[in-house]
């Protein structure tokens, strides 16, 4: 495992300098370093966007003609629900390339993201569960969206039951990889199973951009609350990743450098 | 808009508040649980690194 990593690095600068960035960004150390100086630049920025979205959302958008004040639930609830199905793509996407290019990195990436991944999948289900019992009358329904959805979370926590149950890393890597690649067809079925199916649960709100069902009031703060939860899942992710680059790191000397550089 | 009327939220303060509740804590979590993980990791390969040099 050693050697093999090592000659990746001496191996770089051979296979020409535009990949040269690929190979520096696999090398653990310089991953180690890389992650944690991106790390406040993305938790700041999100903690700022995030008390603008909440005071967009809950102070100034007006209520909605329908659902009233219910309607709030959606900025926090579309947001998980969308990074329930972005985090598995980021997951499956780092597992193939650490199969297919046998890159440790990638299934650290990988490991690091799926506890993230189920937890958006449990905010997503947790909250639209408060919003469906106003809404529809019931906590729960057996309907396409919610059953998916309720599948994603199967497969984050198949992915990590499935990786813990090897001792060997490198075989509870690809185990873990197949599963995550296999479980990507469940991605479009949850974002589309409104429109293929005669479901409960009500149609996209934002992405129509041609005839938006918002006003303007109404839609910047999930914007705001969007990319908020989109850097708060990269600065968390850093933090993970780093702890996963640790945990594998078998080279002291790599080991010592990354703590070095710290 | 008073205080009161804010956080009735007409009618439906129960759930917006639970909902917003539970996603603060989930987040504020995951976001502890990395940091102190990471921590506990950097102790934990500072001592394997000590070993490898006390070995050299």
């Amino acid at each position: 495992m050693t050697s093999n990593t090592e000659s990746e690095v001496t191996a770089a600068p051979r296979s020409g300098s535009r990949w040269l960035w690929f190979h520096k960004l696999s090398s653990p150390p310089y991953a180690f370093r890389t992650a944690g100086n991106l790390r406040p630049w993305f938790f700041w920025p999100s903690l700022i966007l995030m008390a603008f979205a909440l005071y967009g959302g809950l102070i100034l958008a007006p209520p909605d003609y329908q659902q009233k004040d219910a309607f709030r639930i959606i900025y926090v609830h579309v947001p998980s629900a969308i990074l329930s199905l972005q985090v598995y793509v980021v997951m499956a996407v780092a597992a193939a390339v650490g199969l297919i290019w046998r890159m440790k990195l990638a299934h650290a990436l990988a490991a690091a993201v799926a506890p993230l991944g189920a937890w958006f999948t449990f905010l997503c289900l947790a909250t639209g569960s408060i919003y469906g019992k106003p809404m529809w009358g019931t906590w729960w329904e057996w309907e396409p969206r919610l059953t998916s959805e309720l599948i994603m979370l199967f497969l984050y926590l198949g992915f990590m039951a499935l990786r813990n149950s090897f001792d060997d890393l490198q075989r509870a890597d690809r185990a873990a990889a197949v599963l995550a690649i296999v479980g990507v067809v469940n991605v479009p079925i949850v974002k589309f199973s409104v429109q293929w199916w005669n479901s409960l649960h009500q149609g996209p709100t934002f992405s129509k951009l041609d005839a938006p069902s918002m006003t303007a009031s109404m839609a910047w703060p999930w914007g705001l609350m969007m990319l908020a939860f989109v850097l708060y899942f990269a600065a968390v992710t850093c933090d993970r990743l780093r702890s996963e680059i640790l945990r594998r790191e078998r080279n002291a000397s790599w080991l010592a450098e990354s703590l070095r550089s710290r | 808009m008073n205080l009161t009327e804010f956080f009735a939220m007409s009618g439906y303060g129960a759930y917006i508040w639970s909902c917003y509740g539970l996603t603060a804590a989930v987040l504020i979590f995951m976001a502890w649980r990395a940091r102190s993980e990471l921590r506990a990791e950097i102790v934990r390969a500072q001592r394997r690194v000590q070993v490898a040099e006390q070995r050299e």
